[in-house]
């Protein structure tokens, strides 16, 4: 085969590789564009800091549901957090690998659950006020609940492979200074692993942040600010599904614009956390 | 900085019958059902530096990691046998084994800075998490070990940049800096230079040397040439015997045993 010919062979490949790219990146492209179009034109200042008003009526905005979601998303992590961590350092420096395979199978389960089943879950068992149940009806609490049941097998599986990346020779060399076993995971492993440990909280964010199926059942919706955690709140997940489906244009158009603070925020996050890992930890070679 | 091959060889004879650092009697090691290292006794003098050659697989390793507790933290691992320093028995029930590892450091055989860790963090961390918080203390301490571990001058400078942004040889230094922050008085060293470039070897060499007048160093290495340049005594061992020890330059001039001297001679290994 002479040059002339693989080069071209080369050039054709490349070619369709960057065909196949721009084909799986134009629905985004379209998505994205489209919501800014759309979302944009319903982006004002009273939007993102007034709060509902009744229809017909101008001026009204969706910073209560920015505030139920983060709200919400704030108490799932509370609840998330700590019990993934533990997780994960179980699944990663705990002794006991026959119960960690266990565990490991439990969450792969529990991260199959469909959203919705979830709701339903902690409907039956904290919202209704009958049968076996708490009862406490619709609330920010049952729905962040609903929320870190689907962030703890994200976060305590990416946890674990956080840990799991830390050498054991990092151990060691812990151990090696006279620490104790507990200093050397809390304080030593724990910290290097901090970067990639958020990165995983993220991503169970951002996957929960745009749920709305799990909070149907549980924090409901609202039009007030959210306040007591035992009272139901609004979220933009449900704002969205709740406006997208009325007969009114101006909440239409309020419900792109929902759609639009939703992505911006979840990829906030996402970029927050990225700057502040590399601010505080480098790239990892230098920094 | 520079440490003349002479140095070492200046020992006064009161240190030459001084009474052994570390004494070893009938230590056996393993895993499990698999027994690394077969019993072995042996005695190691203070302010030297002690070599352990051998063909990898051997028990090296795993002979020193039981001299400061650490083999016992794998999972299966077992010891039996008595390690005495100074006296005192470090497989006793009531020694803790967390305070025989402050006072016996230790260095990896890859340099294992500890990720997301500054270079000040790395060497401070032992003493902030033994208890010590006071930062003009914490300070001099960090730059005492640094300038004894032969890396304050390239570092001074940067502190605050992350350790893993260090070239090899630097980050085995500044492991060596950790190690020494917690002011032990035996340095235990796993193979410090076979991931290391001969420039960085031989900045570790001197390195030694010169820390071989306050400290009892037991090294272990697959590189004989090395053991010959800096050792003072030198163990060889083979699948988990203690083969021969003695004196480096009887060793390697007269080696008692023939596997010694097909080892030394290059024969395997």
């Amino acid at each position: 085969m002479n040059a002339s010919l693989r080069k071209w062979k080369s050039r054709i490949m490349v070619f369709t590789m960057g065909l196949a790219l721009v084909i799986c990146l134009l629905p985004l492209a379209s998505l994205l564009s489209t919501l800014a179009v759309k979302g944009g034109q319903a982006i004002t200042v009273r939007f993102l800091t007034a709060s509902w008003q009744p229809v017909g009526e101008r001026g009204g905005g969706i910073a209560h549901a920015i505030v139920g979601s983060l709200y919400l998303l704030g108490i799932a992590s509370l609840i998330a957090v700590p019990l993934g961590l533990l997780k994960g350092l179980f699944l990663a420096r705990g002794e006991h690998p026959r119960l960690a395979s266990l565990v490991r199978v439990l969450l792969e389960v529990m991260s199959g659950i469909p959203a919705i089943i979830v709701g339903v879950f902690v409907y039956t068992v904290v919202v209704s006020r009958s049968g076996f149940s708490l009862g406490l009806g619709f609330s920010v609490i049952a729905g962040a609940l609903a929320l870190a049941m689907i962030m703890l097998p994200i976060f305590a599986r990416t946890t674990e492979e956080a840990l799991r990346a830390i050498p054991r020779a990092v151990d060691e060399a812990g151990l090696g200074l006279g620490l104790n076993r507990r200093t050397v995971v809390l304080r030593i492993v724990l910290r290097s692993a901090i970067p990639a440990v958020l990165t995983g909280l993220f991503l169970a964010l951002a996957r929960v942040g745009g749920e709305a199926a799990p909070l149907l059942f549980t924090s409901f919706g609202s039009n007030d600010f959210p306040g007591s955690p035992m009272r139901p709140a609004g979220s933009l997940p449900h704002l969205l599904f709740d406006y997208a489906r009325q007969p009114f244009e101006q909440l239409v158009e309020q419900a792109w614009g929902a759609a639009l603070v939703l992505v911006t925020m979840i990829l906030g996050i996402r970029l927050l956390t990225n700057l502040y890992t590399r601010w505080r930890y480098g790239d990892g070679d230098n920094a | 900085m520079i440490t003349l091959e002479k140095d070492k060889h200046m020992v006064t004879p009161a240190e030459k019958t001084a009474p052994p650092r570390i004494v070893v009697t009938g230590l056996e090691a393993g895993f499990r059902k698999h027994r690394v290292i077969r019993p072995l006794s042996i005695s190691l003098p203070r302010n030297a530096i002690t070599a352990i050659i051998g063909p990898s697989g051997c028990g090296k390793s795993t002979f020193i990691r039981c001299l400061n507790r650490l083999h016992e933290e794998v999972a299966g691992a077992w010891v039996r046998g008595s390690v005495r320093v100074d006296g005192r028995e470090l497989y006793s029930a009531e020694v803790d084994p967390v305070q025989v590892r402050r006072s016996i450091g230790m260095v990896f055989q890859r340099p294992n800075p500890f990720p997301t860790f500054t270079i000040y963090d790395n060497v401070a961390v032992g003493l902030r998490l033994n208890g010590m918080r006071k930062r003009s203390q914490l300070d001099e301490r960090v730059e005492l070990s640094l300038r004894r571990a032969a890396l304050w001058d390239e570092v001074k400078d940067r502190l605050h940049a992350l350790g893993t942004g260090l070239s090899g040889g630097q980050q085995q230094r500044l492991c060596i800096a950790r190690a020494l922050a917690v002011e032990p008085e035996i340095l235990l060293l796993d193979e410090p230079c076979s991931a290391l470039d001969p420039v960085a070897t031989e900045r570790i060499e001197e390195l030694l040397l010169d820390l071989e007048r306050d400290y009892t160093l037991v090294m272990v290495t697959h590189n004989i040439q090395q053991a010959a340049r800096i050792a003072d005594r030198t163990v060889f061992m083979l699948m988990g015997e203690l083969v021969e020890e003695g004196p480096t330059d009887a060793m390697f001039t007269n080696p008692r045993d023939p596997r010694t001297e097909s080892f030394i001679s290059g024969r395997f290994g």
